[in-house]
């Protein structure tokens, strides 16, 4: 119970400070492999505050709340990961977060947040069941041995000591594969690019301004940080050597997603979905299927 | 100086009735011989995103309504930079018959940046420049009231 307490107040507190951080080394990532110097590191912070000191235009009122609600959503998501507690319940709550800005950028009624809630509701067709397996891998590999199965976040932690990337190296596949979509890395950012000039302005954001636009940021930071989180949970186990290797491999997996953004032109929807669910059907549920027969 | 806004400047980008010169020096800012974004700059397509427009070509008859929208859609605190000699005064198109004249015949321009084409040299000093009347105007903004 304290220790799940001191989680979430570390991650509450910690996570802007980290997932700010990441987002800078993104950024300066992403210019090097350009050929660019790019910008400071603490360049996601120094936007963020500017982004505090400007104005901000309200369309409607529903807007303010919608965004509240996101970024409250989403640190419950994170602090409930970091509490380690059921992982179902953080997949639910993450979609919860995830249909508020959907509905932040409908109630605007511009034709480009509409635009992009749209696909990002197909982002979210294309995530979920992978998601949704990721949480029912842990459940099935927890199971094996002497062992019930078990959605609770410390006890997939502690159960074994063998990672348990080791029984489920395809649900990792899968969970690598809609993290693009999740980190809106190209060629799967087609709700909201980082990138300017695309044919629907800044998609999913484009009717949030100064404050509000500063929130949306922060609760990116704080979910990129529960979504390295889900990675680390893959390699950690109850040997002490699996921290520095999860801290290892989340590196690797973030660098892949700068690796992948930088190398690919964004792609249509449809391909997108069914990209997605083939690799989930194929990775995700043979490995499951495969477990499932022990 | 450099505190607040003048750290994250947000540039949007609006193409006038340029000839297309200046706008292409505008995007060879971006390249990696330039790079602006060393500064925080990024080139946003969006107003409401935006801290500084920066506007190729002169005013005509058919994108006045649209230059004034885009300025009016920005939120404070916010400055326009006039880039080539055509948004300055209207150029080698001034006398002509659908020309308004400068940028600042429709909104308030804060800097001017010369030349034909404007060199990108010229513009990231234009914008550099804009960064500090930006930071004037959010102290203005704030008036006494929280400082």
């Amino acid at each position: 119970m304290v220790g799940s307490m001191i989680g979430i107040v570390l991650y509450l507190v910690f996570a802007p400070f980290v997932g700010g951080l990441i987002s800078g080394i993104d950024r300066k990532l992403t210019a090097r492999m350009q050929g660019r110097i790019g910008p400071p590191l603490l360049q996601p912070f120094y936007d963020v505050r500017k982004l505090i000191n400007k104005e901000i235009l309200l369309i409607n009122n529903m807007q303010f709340l919608f965004a509240w609600c996101f970024v409250i959503f989403i640190a419950f998501t994170g602090a409930l990961f970091y509490g380690g507690v059921n992982i179902l319940l953080v997949v639910f709550v993450l979609t919860t977060a995830a249909m508020f800005l959907v509905l932040e950028a409908t109630t605007t009624n511009s034709p480009f947040s509409v635009m992009g809630a749209n696909r990002e509701m197909m982002q979210m067709l294309s995530y979920e069941p992978m998601v949704l397996l990721t949480a029912v891998g842990f459940y099935v590999a927890t199971g094996i041995g002497p062992h019930d199965g078990t959605f609770n976040i410390s006890e997939i932690i502690t159960h074994s000591d063998i990672p348990n990337v080791v029984y489920l190296p395809g649900v990792f596949i899968g969970y690598l594969y809609i993290l693009t979509i999740k980190l809106r890395k190209s060629p799967f950012d087609i709700s909201m690019s980082h990138h300017a000039h695309q044919e629907m302005v800044k998609g999913i954001t484009t009717e949030l301004t100064g404050g509000m636009m500063a929130l949306i940021e922060i609760s990116h930071w704080y979910e990129n940080v529960f979504l390295l989180g889900l990675v680390a949970l893959f390699i950690l186990c109850s040997k002490w050597w699996s921290i520095p290797l999860a801290l290892i491999v989340c590196a690797a997996a973030f660098f892949l997603e700068v690796l992948i953004d930088n190398t690919s032109a964004r792609v249509k929807w449809d391909l997108m979905l069914k990209s997605a669910w083939i690799i989930t059907l194929v990775f995700g549920a043979i490995n499951i299927f495969i477990l499932q027969m022990f | 100086m450099a505190t607040k806004v003048a750290k994250s400047p947000w540039l949007l980008h609006y193409d006038g009735s340029s000839c297309n010169g200046c706008d292409i020096e505008v995007l060879a800012c971006l390249t990696p011989i330039y790079d602006v974004e060393r500064f925080g700059i990024i080139n946003t397509g969006n107003p409401k995103h935006a801290d500084i427009l920066l506007i190729t070509g002169g005013i005509n008859t058919q994108n006045k309504a649209v230059v004034e929208q885009l300025y009016s859609q920005m939120p404070e605190p916010k400055v326009v930079c006039a880039v080539g000699i055509c948004a300055c005064n209207g150029g080698v198109f001034k006398e002509c018959y659908n020309i308004i004249g400068g940028v600042d015949k429709v909104i308030p321009v804060d800097v001017y940046v010369p030349g034909c084409a404007a060199r990108p040299n010229a513009i990231i000093d234009g914008v550099v420049k804009a960064l500090g009347v930006l930071e004037e105007k959010r102290k203005n903004m704030k008036g006494g009231a929280a400082e």
